[in-house]
C-alpha cells in the first residue's frame, strides 16, 4: 500500500518535471536571451557567456532607440485589451444571464452562432476586414482592433459565463428574497458574489486573447497609433542591418509575459474557485 | 404569531394548467400544519403561492386578516426554510444567520444582531461552527443552519419546504423531532411540506392531503388514518397502506376474492343499493386466528387463506396474499395506484401479523379479521360509504385541545429557564443552558416516541 502509494509519488512527480521542462524551457530560452549582447547572440550556450550579461536589450526598448516603437504599442496593447475584455465581459455577462436564467426561443441558436463564431478561421476575414476598414476609416484606430477582438472574446466569454451561471443555485435569489430583501439586494447580496469569480475568471481568458492577437494586430494597423505590442516586436531592427534585434525582441517578450504572470498570481484563487460549493446539499 | 387564510387559491400556468385549484384552509396562530400529496400535486407551488414566489392566478391569501396577494415576499415578514438549505455559501454561519437582521437595516444594532444571532445558534448547537463556511458543514448543520435563518427574525410563520428531504434518514429521524419540539416552544405558525408521510403524521396538528391540486381532506393526522373521505386519502396514508379489496354486498356479507366476510349490520347499510363496492382493509385489522384472545374474537370474522410469504421484522411480520381481481375492478385499482405514484397497485393483500404466529407462506392459513373498523369505498367515485364524520371531527377537535395544551407546556417550561428566543434580556450564558436542557428534552421525546 504504501510502497505503490510512494512509486505513484515519484511517477507523478517525474511526469510533472518533464511537463514543466516543456512548458518553460522557451521562456527560459527567452529570459537567458534576453540578457545576451548582440555579440554573444550567436555563441550557442543556453545562458550569456560569463561577464557579457547586459541589460542593454532592456535598456534599448525603454529608454533606448526602440522606445517610441515598444512603449507605445505597449500603451495599445493595453488600452485596447482592456477595452475589448470590459465589453466583452459586460455583453457575455448579459447575454450568459439570459441563457441561463430565462426560457425564450432561440436561446440555443445564440449559442451556436457564438460557437460558429469562434471556430471561423480568422485569416480568412484578415482581408476583407482590411478592405472595409480602409473605407470606413477604422484602418489603423483603436476602435479597429477593438471591434475584431470582441469577435475572438465575446463567444468564448458567452459559452464560459453561460456554464458558469448555470451552476448559481438560483433558489438562492428567492431565499434572500423571503429573508427580506428587494429583487436588486437579493441579486446583489446573494448572486453578485458568486458569480464573480466567474466573470473575473472570464475576464482574464478574454483579456489573454486579446493581448496575445497577432493576425489582426499586424494585418488591421501601420502605424504607431494603434500597433499592438505582438506585431511591434516585427518592426524591431538591430543598431545596424548586420545585426539580429533577436536580444531586444527577447526582451520586449519578457515585458508583455509579466502582465499575464502577474494577473494568474493574483487572480488564481479566482480562477480556480470552489466558492459555490456548499450553498446547496453537497 | 399570524393566522394564515386561504380562500379559494388557483395557480394557472401559461398552458391553463390549474397546478393548485380552489384551495381553502384556514390556519389557526400556532397549528402546524403539513401539505402532503404524491409528486406533482401541487403542494410546493402551494407553498410558495403563500410565501410569495409564485403568483396567485385566483383567491385570496390572508395573513392576520389582511390581504397579501400582490405584497413582495419581503413584505409578508414569513420566514421559509427550502429543500436545498439556499445558504450564501460566501458567507460564514454567522453571517448567513444574521443575513435577515442585516437587511432590515437600522432595526438593530450590531449588539443586537449579535445577540440574536448567538441565542439562535445556541438553540441550535450552532455555537462551535459560526465562524465557519457552510461548504465545511454536515448536511444536518446545514439544515440547522437555515433554521437559524428562520427563527432570528421573529417571523409570523415558518414554511418549511421538504426540508429533510436530503438527510440520511437517521438524522432525518432526529431532525424531525428537533423542528417539532421548536415548532411547540416558539409557538409560531408552521406550513411544512412533505411527501414523507412518516413526517407528515408525526409533526402536523393537521394533515391536508392534496392530489393534482385539489384538496383531498384536511384533518388531524388521527382522523386521516381511521375516517379518510375517500380512496385516495385512505391509500396515501399509512405505510403499508390501506388494501383495498373489490367485493359485492349481499346483506351483511361481502362476497370478496378472500371468500365471504360477514360485516357489521350498521356499516353494511351505508353501502346498500351499491353492487360493487372497494372494502378498505389496513394491514393491522388482520391477524393470526389462533393468536387471537377469545373476547376479541367476536369482533370479527375468520377466513382461511394461502400467504405467498412472510416478512419477519422483530416486532411483528407481514403477510402476502395474492388474489385475482375481476377484470372491471382492474383498471379503478390500476388507476388508484397511478394516482398514489405507484407503477401497479399489485393485486395483493398485506397483512400484519404478530411475530409468534407461525404462519407461513404457501400453506393455506386461518386469519382472523377486525371488521368494526373496515370501511366501504364507491367503487366509482372513490367516496368513502361508512365514515363517521363525527367521530372524525371529535379525534380532530382533541388535536387541537392537544396542541394548545402543548404549547403551553413548552412554553411554560422556556418560561422557567428563563430562556426563550422571542424573549429579551437574558445573557447567553441561561440560553447555552436553555439549549443544554431542550437536547435532553429532544432525546427523552425521542424515547417515548419509539416506545
Amino acid at each position: 500500500m504504501t510502497n505503490s502509494g510512494t512509486k505513484k509519488k515519484v511517477l507523478w512527480a517525474i511526469v510533472t518535471v518533464l511537463v514543466l521542462v516543456y512548458a518553460l524551457f522557451p521562456v527560459m530560452s527567452i529570459l537567458a536571451t534576453s540578457f545576451k549582447a548582440p555579440s554573444d547572440l550567436t555563441s550557442g550556450t543556453f545562458l550569456p557567456s560569463s561577464g557579457t550579461a547586459t541589460t542593454s536589450n532592456y535598456e534599448q526598448i525603454l529608454v533606448g532607440d526602440a522606445q517610441g516603437l515598444f512603449l507605445s504599442a505597449l500603451r495599445n496593447s493595453i488600452g485596447i485589451s482592456l477595452i475589448a475584455t470590459f465589453i466583452a465581459v459586460v455583453l457575455a455577462t448579459l447575454c450568459a444571464y439570459a441563457i441561463a436564467r430565462l426560457d425564450f426561443p432561440g436561446k440555443g441558436l445564440v449559442l451556436t452562432t457564438a460557437l460558429a463564431v469562434s471556430i471561423f478561421p480568422v485569416i480568412s476575414i484578415v482581408t476583407p476586414l482590411f478592405n472595409l476598414w480602409r473605407t470606413i476609416g477604422l484602418y489603423d484606430t483603436w476602435l479597429g482592433l477593438i471591434i475584431p477582438y470582441l469577435s475572438l472574446t465575446l463567444p468564448i466569454s458567452i459559452w464560459t459565463l453561460a456554464a458558469f451561471f448555470r451552476q448559481i443555485p438560483w433558489e438562492l435569489e428567492q431565499a434572500a428574497q423571503v429573508d427580506g430583501a428587494t429583487t436588486w439586494q437579493a441579486f446583489r447580496k446573494a448572486i453578485v458574489p458568486l458569480a464573480a469569480p466567474g466573470v473575473f475568471t472570464t475576464a482574464i481568458i478574454a483579456f489573454f486573447i486579446a493581448w496575445n492577437d497577432f493576425v489582426y494586430g499586424i494585418s488591421l494597423t501601420s502605424t504607431e497609433t494603434a500597433r499592438p505590442v505582438p506585431a511591434a516586436l516585427a518592426f524591431f531592427t538591430g543598431a545596424s542591418q548586420f545585426e539580429a534585434p533577436t536580444g531586444a525582441i527577447s526582451a520586449a517578450a519578457i515585458i508583455v509575459t509579466i502582465p499575464v504572470v502577474l494577473l494568474v498570481l493574483l487572480f488564481q484563487r479566482q480562477i480556480v474557485s470552489g466558492l459555490t460549493s456548499g450553498a446547496v446539499k453537497g | 404569531m399570524a393566522s394564515i387564510t386561504l380562500n379559494n387559491l388557483v395557480k394557472k400556468y401559461g398552458d391553463g394548467f390549474p397546478a393548485v385549484n380552489d384551495i381553502s384552509i384556514d390556519i389557526a396562530d400556532g397549528e402546524f400544519i403539513i401539505l402532503v400529496g404524491p409528486s406533482g400535486c401541487g403542494k410546493s407551488t402551494l407553498l410558495r403561492m403563500i410565501v410569495g414566489l409564485e403568483d396567485i392566478t385566483d383567491g385570496d391569501l390572508l395573513i392576520d386578516g389582511e390581504r397579501v396577494n400582490d405584497k413582495a415576499p419581503r413584505d409578508r415578514n414569513l420566514a421559509m426554510v427550502f429543500q436545498n438549505y439556499a445558504l450564501y455559501p460566501h458567507l460564514t454561519v454567522y453571517e448567513n444567520i444574521a443575513f435577515p437582521l442585516r437587511l432590515a437595516k437600522g432595526k438593530h444594532s450590531e449588539d443586537q444582531v449579535n445577540k440574536l444571532v448567538t441565542e439562535a445558534a445556541a438553540t441550535l448547537e450552532l455555537t462551535d461552527h459560526l465562524q465557519r463556511k457552510p461548504a465545511n458543514l454536515s448536511g444536518g448543520q446545514r439544515q440547522r443552519v437555515a433554521m437559524g435563518r428562520a427563527i432570528v427574525r421573529q417571523a409570523d410563520a415558518f414554511l418549511f419546504d421538504e426540508p429533510l428531504s436530503n438527510l440520511d434518514a437517521k438524522l432525518r429521524g432526529q431532525m424531525r423531532s428537533e423542528i417539532s419540539q421548536m415548532q411547540r416552544r416558539l409557538g409560531v405558525t408552521s406550513v411544512y411540506v412533505t411527501h414523507d408521510q412518516t413526517e407528515a403524521m408525526t409533526l402536523g396538528d393537521r394533515v391536508a392531503v392534496l392530489k393534482k391540486g385539489e384538496l383531498q381532506q384536511i384533518a388531524s393526522p388521527r382522523e386521516l388514518y381511521e375516517q379518510p373521505v375517500n380512496l385516495f386519502v385512505a391509500g396515501f396514508i399509512g405505510s403499508p397502506s390501506m388494501n383495498f379489496l373489490p367485493a359485492t354486498l349481499d346483506g351483511n356479507t361481502l362476497r370478496t376474492a378472500l371468500g365471504d366476510l360477514e360485516i357489521p349490520a350498521a356499516k353494511a347499510e351505508k353501502a346498500a343499493g351499491k353492487k360493487v363496492v372497494l372494502v378498505g382493509l389496513r394491514p393491522e385489522f388482520f391477524e393470526d386466528a389462533q393468536l387471537v384472545e377469545d373476547h376479541k374474537r367476536a369482533n370479527g370474522t375468520v377466513f382461511t387463506a394461502t400467504l405467498t410469504h412472510t416478512e419477519w421484522l422483530g416486532n411483528e411480520q407481514y403477510g402476502y396474499i395474492d388474489f385475482d381481481p375481476a377484470p372491471e375492478v382492474r383498471g379503478l385499482l390500476d388507476n388508484l395506484a397511478r394516482e398514489m405514484d405507484a407503477d401497479e397497485l399489485r393485486p395483493q393483500i398485506v397483512v400484519t401479523l404478530d411475530a409468534a404466529s407461525r404462519i407461513r407462506g404457501g400453506r393455506e392459513a386461518e386469519l382472523w379479521l377486525d371488521t368494526r373498523k373496515l370501511h366501504l369505498f364507491d367503487a366509482e367515485s372513490g367516496e368513502n360509504l361508512t365514515r363517521d364524520a363525527e367521530a372524525g371531527a371529535e379525534l380532530t377537535r382533541e388535536a387541537n385541545e392537544e396542541r394548545a395544551e402543548e404549547i403551553a407546556t413548552a412554553q411554560q417550561a422556556d418560561g422557567e429557564r428563563g430562556t426563550g428566543t422571542g424573549g429579551t434580556g437574558h445573557d447567553t450564558e441561561a440560553v447555552r443552558t436553555g439549549a443544554g436542557h431542550s437536547s435532553g428534552a429532544t432525546a427523552a421525546g425521542g424515547k417515548h416516541s419509539a416506545g
